[in-house]
């Protein structure tokens, strides 16, 4: 029992390790739809949900539901297990680095357009 | 209604999240912290309340970005147009001089914003479910450290562009909003 009058009972990091890995793949989900929608003129159009915003619109909607949703089915599954979080983390950081990366246009720029 | 707006998504949510990120890495840091003593469950709602504040603030800040400011922002003149004070996205890209403040600011800063909501929900999120447990779990702490540096670091550049673009092309068209006159 801790000093508040709970149970100290550890939890495992199958929740935490979903809720990174999520994060990790909706900011690179983010970035790369950005970069294609840069570069393919038929998705741009595509991803104009709210004509004012642009694309900004579709590639931002498409990737908070693929966060979200991935968020959700990992902590579905692993909620209850014990994940190799270095190996989750490394990935989860990675990711947005490239995200990051990704974004910055002059990066974008020196990637081919296909 | 322009410089309002810009004013609220610029200097009230975005400039007030910034201004939260060194309590965040600071009170998140101590209170997961191998060394620290036991916090008090109010401590810890407190640092809940305070991080899902945040994520709130940079939720709010990216919304008024989007569907806000950039339509303005993004606006396209009628045929003829000659003056292009309140189509900041064509004023700025009429001159070879200013064009990179759209070119590499706007669409940078129009993505990359969006990192800092996703960052701070996931670690208020995860605070709340672990708590003091996060001590125990040395990685899972370091990784939502760097999760909360990530998120400072999208909207530090997506603050320091939105503030340069303000200067160089404001939404509302360059108009001087005036404090005080000078007395005849």
């Amino acid at each position: 029992m801790n000093p508040w009058g709970k149970a100290n009972e550890t939890k495992t990091n199958g929740s935490a390790s979903a809720a990174l890995l999520a994060s990790g793949i909706g900011c690179f989900t983010l970035a790369a739809l950005a970069f294609a929608a840069d570069k393919s003129a038929a998705l741009k159009l595509q991803l104009i949900f709210y004509r004012p915003t642009g694309p900004l619109s579709g590639v931002t909607s498409v990737a908070l539901a693929i966060w979200i949703i991935l968020w959700l089915v990992l902590d579905g599954r692993w909620k209850n297990r014990s994940i190799a979080l270095g190996r989750i983390t490394q990935i989860s950081i990675s990711l947005l680095v490239l995200a990051l990366l990704l974004t910055f246009p002059p990066f974008a720029d020196l990637l081919p357009p296909h | 209604m322009r410089e309002i707006w810009t004013m609220v998504h610029g200097m009230g949510f975005g400039a007030l999240f910034l201004l939260f990120f060194s309590g965040a890495i600071f009170e998140l840091y101590r209170a997961t912290s191998g060394t620290a003593l036991q916090t008090t469950p109010n401590q810890r709602r407190w640092l809940e309340i305070y991080l899902f504040g945040m994520a709130a603030l940079a939720w709010l800040t990216v919304l008024t970005g989007a569907y806000v400011i950039y339509p303005w922002y993004r606006a396209v003149p009628p045929a003829g147009t000659t003056n292009l004070a309140l189509f900041s996205q064509r004023l700025l890209l009429a001159n070879p001089g200013t064009a990179g403040w759209h070119s590499i600011g706007m669409e940078w800063k129009e993505y990359v914003a969006w990192f800092a909501p996703i960052a701070m929900t996931m670690v208020a999120v995860v605070y709340r479910k672990y708590g003091d447990q996060l001590r125990n779990h040395r990685q899972m702490r370091t990784a939502l450290l760097s999760f909360v540096c990530v998120a400072f670091l999208s909207a530090a550049i997506a603050g320091f562009f939105g503030a340069m673009l303000a200067r160089v092309a404001p939404v509302q068209g360059g108009r001087t909003l005036q404090l005080m006159r000078q007395p005849q």
